[in-house]
């Protein structure tokens, strides 16, 4: 908890959690904990919309990780020495931290590192997905997901010959579940993002957990846009796994995690082989390890691990409920700007209410492409994204083959939006 | 020129606002060939027809940004009328534009000079004559912008797949 306390005392800011109110961060603060954000670019004070794609890391996680670094560094889990422990000690404490974030029953046993959210969901389709899927099965998606939660099933049922059934959605972008009974028939697995990377669409995951364990098949959920930007709390949630990634939640990029229920990851074969994920290893065989190390064979990434842990600090200090309500603030603002500035002229997509999506907002501005608005907005320091976001599907069902997209952290305000709402404006004009 | 001026160039916005061939060519007889970039979800479709060895007609399709668009736009053009051979230069051409540092072509207007300070290595294979590639040469804004290459070379690379086609048909 070291470097929680440096980051408090340098800003004096965190005070004990308070009644959800926008107005309560103090964002100009908050933004001088994250150095990026004092760059400029192109001669402009960089404007970051695009923590949905990674965020920026605030100086108490880039301290742990270069205190570690420099004091502490040993490989974990296996020297007898001083600093070996230490370094073991850090990396199981930051487990420890990141399951209680996420409401994890027994962390020690649950929380599974990973190198990101796509590896976690890799995880379950390689060692659950192939002890489990077979000719005749069906793994139930959603049109929404990103390509991490429809590839790794793609490319398991080419092999199992499993049938993928998808969820649709409406033209709100959020899912129609009308019909969720008749697709979880016979279905094994269902796998859904709690948040839309592209839609900001919030999906009622609690509900189709129990619908899918009522037909009998378990729940992997994509946590990695929720996960960074609300309370999380995966018994309430009643899925089966939640993959995330650090590096949309403020921490460092080459970690994620897969949470699973304790009793379906003990009886899971191991995933990659190596070090650290055996017991025992002969010549005729090898006995696995105890979760969850079975399922982190060679040197995990122990830096980032500390470095997620210490994210985890940061923003369980600010508080999960305030930096939810400073969203959903910033994401009405927007949209308000947005309708009386721009109209008919600008296309959002997703739900209308705030509080039915995340701090997302993927948007058409006339006809102009998201590339050439991105690259407009680049020259006045705003970093937004324009592609496809990983969601093909969603951009087939909605009738197109980008959208840009601007997505918010704690760190963003309104003044961001007014310098979106301009720029934009220069590209119409300069696209006229 | 600021930086966004020299990316989008008047004649590439041109070509973006009002492409020259847009459409698709009936296929057959035409040859029909579709290019993606992954990167940004933008989608091509090429159809050309060959006759004794002459691209007499092309049309392009699909989605994409001004600098995609314009590219096929100003492609068409280009080849609209040539001996495939002449095409297959062209596009190696072009290639090599997009390819190569800012820095081995020669200074333009704007005064683009090696930052080493040196004249360019002149043992450099393919050095471009910018002034061959006549309306193309608008695109060469684009090399500053790695991220947009991608963009500007995709209907050259479904051109050349399309003509690949071409050579197996007819072997």
């Amino acid at each position: 908890m070291a470097e929680l306390t440096d980051s408090t005392s340098r800003s004096g800011r965190i005070e004990p959690a308070e009644a959800p109110n926008c107005d309560s961060l103090d964002v100009a603060l908050l933004r001088k904990d994250f150095p990026l954000l004092g760059i400029e670019v192109h001669g402009h004070p960089i404007c970051y919309l695009d923590s949905a794609s990674s965020s920026q890391r605030p100086i108490a996680v880039l301290d742990a990780m270069r205190n570690y670094e420099e004091t502490t560094h040993a490989n974990v889990h296996r020297g007898v020495y001083a600093i070996a422990e230490e370094a073991t000690a850090r990396f199981e404490t930051a487990r420890m931290k990141i399951g209680a974030f996420i409401g994890a029953p027994n962390p020690g046993r649950e929380i599974v590192f990973t190198k990101n959210a796509t590896e976690a969901i890799n995880l379950v389709a390689g060692t659950w997905g192939r002890a489990n899927l077979g000719e005749g099965d069906v793994v139930v998606l959603t049109e929404m997901e990103h390509h991490a939660n429809i590839v790794p099933w793609h490319m398991l049922a080419s092999e199992r010959r499993f049938t993928i059934r998808w969820i649709p959605i409406d033209d709100r972008g959020e899912l129609i579940l009308d019909d969720l009974d008749r697709l979880l028939e016979g279905a094994k697995l269902v796998g859904v993002t709690c948040m839309s990377n592209v839609l900001g669409t919030l999906n009622p995951v609690a509900e189709i957990s129990s619908a899918a364990h009522g037909a009998g098949a378990l729940v992997i959920a994509d946590g990695a846009q929720s996960v960074p930007h609300q309370v999380t709390d995966v018994v309430a949630l009643g899925v089966d796994f939640m993959a995330f990634s650090a590096h949309k939640m403020l921490g460092p990029t080459g970690v994620g995690v897969l949470w699973g229920r304790e009793a379906i990851l003990e009886e899971l074969p191991p995933f990659l082989g190596g070090g650290e994920m055996i017991l025992d290893v002969r010549k005729d065989g090898f006995t696995p390890n105890d979760i969850p190390w079975r399922f982190e064979a060679g040197t995990p990434p122990i830096t980032e691990a500390i470095g997620m842990g210490a994210a985890v600090d940061y923003l369980t200090a600010v508080g999960m409920d305030r930096v939810r309500a400073h969203e959903i603030s910033l994401s009405s603002a927007a949209l308000a700007l947005f309708e009386e500035r721009f109209g008919d002229d600008l296309r959002i997509f997703g739900p209308r209410e705030p509080s039915a999506r995340g701090g997302v907002i993927s948007f058409a501005y006339r006809d102009i492409h998201p590339h050439d608005i991105s690259q407009v907005l680049d020259e006045y320091g705003i970093c937004v994204r324009a592609g496809h976001h990983c969601a093909k599907p969603l951009m087939r069902r909605l009738g197109v083959s980008a959208t840009a997209r601007a997505s918010f952290a704690l760190y963003n305000d309104g003044s961001d939006l007014v310098r979106l709402a301009d720029a934009l404006e220069h590209a119409g004009a300069f696209f006229g | 020129m600021s930086a966004l001026e020299g990316l989008y160039r008047e004649i590439i916005l041109d070509h973006y606002r009002s492409p020259r061939n847009r459409g698709e060519l009936a296929s057959p007889p035409a040859l029909r060939v579709e290019g993606f970039n992954p990167l940004c979800g933008d989608e091509i479709v090429v159809t050309v027809d060959l006759q004794r060895g002459i691209l007499s007609d092309i049309k392009f399709s699909g989605t994409g940004c001004s600098i995609s668009q314009s590219s096929a736009s100003l492609m068409s053009a280009a080849v609209k009328g040539k001996p495939v051979p002449e095409v297959r230069d062209l596009i190696r051409t072009f290639k090599s534009m997009m390819s190569i540092h800012e820095s081995t072509l020669p200074a333009g207007p704007d005064g683009v000079d090696n930052p080493d300070g040196s004249s360019g290595d002149n043992t450099e294979p393919d050095v471009i004559d910018v002034d061959a590639l006549g309306e193309l040469a608008a695109l060469q804004g684009v090399v500053k912008f790695p991220v947009r290459i991608k963009c500007a070379t995709l209907s050259w690379n479904t051109l050349a797949q399309g003509l690949d086609q071409g050579d197996q048909e007819t072997a």
